[in-house]
C-alpha cells in the first residue's frame, strides 16, 4: 500500500497576456483565472494510478491562500482523498521556505499515523520556476530525489520511474519512500466525473499554518517585457506564396539556390 | 573565483554549457574560471574550453558511469572545495538545474535558475526568465556559494581574448549509497521519445491545431524531410493524442533554437512561444493574419497549411 502526497500550486493563467500586480511584484491572474500547472496535474494522475494500483490514499496539497482551496478541489474530483492547504502567502515564500513547509506537513502526518511513501511534485513551478522545491524536501526528509519523471510504477518498496533525457527514456529504480518530480507528457489526467466533484465537495481540508519564511524568495521586482514590433514580412497568400516560400528558404541557406 | 558546470555532446562541449562560460567572464568579480566537466572530458572539450578561457578542468574519475545527480552534487562540492570558489553557473538543462538543486540544498544557500543577466554585481542581482519566459525577475542572490543556471541564448557563446590554460585536474570525491541511490539504471530505446533530433535540428517544420487531425501531418513530415529538419507540435496536438509528447515545442516540451522554424496553423500563445522564440528565422504559415505566431514572425504566409505546404512542396521539386 502506498500513500502518496502531491504537491500543487495555484499559479496564473499565463496562456494568454501577462500583466503583473499594480505594486510589480506579482503575476495578476484576476483577469485571466488561476490552474494548475501541466506538470502538477500528470503529478496527480500518477498518484491516483499508484493509489489505485497498491491500494493507497492520494492527499493533496498546496501551500497559498484560501483561494488555493480551488486547486485542491480539482485534485480531490479526480481522485484525491483529503487536502491539505498551508495557508500562506506564496511569493513570501522561497523554494526552501515552502519545502520546509511540506517538509513539517509530512512529519507531522507521520506522526499522526499517515506516511507518504511518495512525495511528487511537478517539476518546476508555472510562475516561479526555480527547479529545486523537490530536491530541498528530499534533503529535509533524507529521501532520494528524482525530476523529470514521466510514469511511476510502484512494486513493494521500490518505484521504478522514467523519464525522457532526449536520447531515450532513462530508468530509475528507487527505494520508497522517495520524492519525484514529474514532467508532463507520460500520462493522460484524467477529467472529473459528476460524481468525482460531487465528493470532492465534501473531501476534507486540512488548513495549517506554517512558520514564517526565513529566506524568502528574494524577488527585487518582475517585468513584463514589451513584444518585440511587428516586423513581419507577408510573403503572399495561400499556395500562390509557394515561389517566395522558396525563394525565403534559398536566401537563408536552407535549400541550395 | 568560478565553477561552471559543462555538459557534454557529441564529443564537444554543448552550445549551452558555452555560453554559460561565456555568461560567467562576463560576471564582474568572477575571477578565475574553472569547470567540471559532467561527462567525457575529451580533447576536443579541452579545447574548447581553453578557447573559453578556463584556466583549470576538474575531471572526475571516481565519476559513476550511469548519471545520479547526487553524485554529481558530491562532485561538484569537492571541486568547489579544491579551487575555493564561491560562484557556481550551470547551464539551465535538466541536468544543471538538477545537479545545482542538489549543491544548494546541501550548502543551504539560494538558487537563481534561468538567469539571463546581471542586474548588479555586488551585491549581487539576477534577472532570469519566470512565468515560462513571459516575464523577468530582479533576484538577489546571497550567501557564501552564488548558485545560478543560465537560460538557453541568454547570450551568444564568445571565445576568450585570450585562451585558457585548461589544465586538466582530476577531483577525487569519495562517493557514498546516498549519492546512489538514485542513478539511472538503464536508458531505453528512442522509440521512447527522441527529443534531441528537435532541440538539435537546424530546420524545424512546426504543426498546430491546424492540421485538423491526427492524420493531417503527412505534408509537414515530408517538408521536414525535404529540408533536413525535424518536426515539432504544439501542446494543443499532443495533449488531443494527434502526435507524441516528444515532438511538443514549448514551456512544458522541447525548446528548440533552430536557423529556420517554419510553424504551420499555429496561433503562437505563450505555451508554445516559450519553446521556439530562440529560432533565428521565423516563417509562419496561418490563416489569421492576426495570430501571435504570424505578428511575431520574421516571415509568414497568410493561408491553409494544407494548401500552402504541398505547393511549397511542389515548388521544391
Amino acid at each position: 500500500m502506498s500513500n502518496i502526497l502531491v504537491c500543487v500550486k495555484r499559479v496564473p493563467d499565463a496562456s494568454g497576456e501577462v500583466t503583473l500586480t499594480p505594486d510589480g511584484m506579482g503575476v495578476d491572474g484576476r483577469y485571466s483565472g488561476y490552474t494548475t500547472s501541466n506538470h502538477e496535474e500528470a503529478a496527480v494522475e500518477i498518484g491516483v494510478q499508484v493509489a489505485d494500483a497498491t491500494g493507497g490514499q492520494v492527499t493533496v496539497l498546496s501551500l497559498g491562500t484560501e483561494d488555493s482551496v480551488e486547486q485542491l478541489r480539482s485534485a480531490l474530483a479526480v481522485g484525491a482523498k483529503d487536502g491539505v492547504l498551508i495557508e500562506a502567502e506564496p511569493d513570501a515564500y522561497g523554494p526552501a521556505d515552502i519545502a520546509e513547509a511540506i517538509a513539517d506537513v509530512v512529519r507531522a502526518r507521520a506522526e499522526a499515523g499517515t506516511a507518504y511513501d511518495l512525495v511528487l511534485l511537478g517539476n518546476d513551478a508555472a510562475d516561479t520556476g526555480d527547479f529545486q522545491v523537490g530536491i530541498r524536501l528530499a534533503y529535509l526528509l533524507d529521501r532520494p530525489v528524482v525530476t523529470g519523471i514521466q510514469t511511476v510504477t510502484v512494486d513493494g518498496d521500490t518505484a521504478e520511474l522514467r523519464g525522457d533525457s532526449g536520447e531515450g527514456a532513462e530508468v530509475y529504480e528507487v527505494p520508497l519512500p522517495a520524492v519525484v518530480t514529474v514532467l508532463e507528457g507520460g500520462v493522460n489526467p484524467r477529467y472529473p466525473s459528476v460524481m468525482g466533484r460531487m465528493k470532492a465537495k465534501k473531501a476534507p481540508v486540512e488548513t495549517v499554518s506554517p512558520k514564517p519564511p526565513t529566506v524568502g524568495s528574494g524577488r527585487v521586482a518582475l517585468t513584463v517585457p514589451p513584444p518585440p514590433p511587428t516586423q513581419v514580412t507577408i510573403l503572399g497568400e495561400g499556395p500562390g506564396a509557394a515561389a517566395a516560400v522558396v525563394e525565403t528558404l534559398k536566401q537563408l541557406g536552407v535549400v541550395p539556390s | 573565483m568560478s565553477l561552471v558546470i559543462v555538459e557534454v555532446e557529441k564529443g564537444r562541449a554543448a552550445l549551452v554549457s558555452r555560453e554559460t562560460l561565456t555568461f560567467a567572464r562576463g560576471v564582474e568579480g568572477a575571477g578565475e574560471l574553472h569547470a567540471l566537466v559532467l561527462g567525457d572530458a575529451t580533447d576536443d572539450v579541452v579545447a574548447d574550453l581553453a578557447e573559453q578561457g578556463v584556466a583549470v578542468v576538474h575531471v572526475a574519475p571516481s565519476a559513476p558511469e550511469r548519471y545520479a545527480a547526487a553524485a554529481w552534487a558530491t562532485i561538484t562540492e569537492a571541486a568547489l572545495a579544491a579551487s575555493g570558489d564561491d560562484l557556481l553557473l550551470a547551464a539551465g538543462t535538466p541536468r544543471g538545474n538538477e545537479v545545482l538543486a542538489h549543491v544548494a540544498a546541501r550548502r543551504g544557500v539560494p538558487m537563481a535558475a534561468n538567469v539571463v543577466s546581471i542586474a548588479s554585481p555586488s551585491p549581487l542581482h539576477v534577472v532570469r526568465q519566470v512565468v515560462g519566459g513571459a516575464a523577468l525577475e530582479e533576484m538577489s542572490l546571497s550567501g557564501d556559494l552564488r548558485v545560478l543556471t543560465v537560460a538557453g541564448h541568454a547570450v551568444e557563446p564568445e571565445a576568450a581574448t585570450a585562451p585558457g590554460a585548461a589544465t586538466v585536474t582530476p577531483i577525487e570525491a569519495t562517493l557514498g549509497d546516498r549519492d546512489l541511490v538514485a542513478q539511472v539504471v538503464r536508458v531505453e530505446g528512442k522509440d521512447g521519445g527522441d527529443t534531441s533530433a528537435l532541440t538539435g535540428a537546424k530546420v524545424v517544420v512546426g504543426a498546430g491545431r491546424g492540421a485538423g487531425g491526427p492524420d493531417g501531418f503527412d505534408e509537414v513530415i515530408a517538408l521536414a524531410d525535404r529540408l533536413g529538419g525535424a518536426l515539432g507540435v504544439s501542446r494543443v496536438v499532443t495533449s488531443l493524442g494527434w502526435r507524441p509528447h516528444h515532438e511538443q515545442v514549448g514551456q512544458t516540451g522541447s525548446r528548440i533554437s533552430p536557423d529556420v522554424y517554419i510553424p504551420c496553423g499555429i496561433s503562437g500563445a505563450i505555451q508554445h512561444w516559450a519553446g521556439c522564440s530562440s529560432s533565428r528565422t521565423i516563417i509562419a504559415i496561418n490563416t489569421d493574419p492576426d495570430a501571435p505566431m504570424v505578428t511575431k514572425a520574421t516571415y509568414a504566409v497568410i493561408g491553409d497549411m494544407h494548401e500552402v505546404v504541398p505547393a511549397i512542396l511542389e515548388a521544391l521539386g
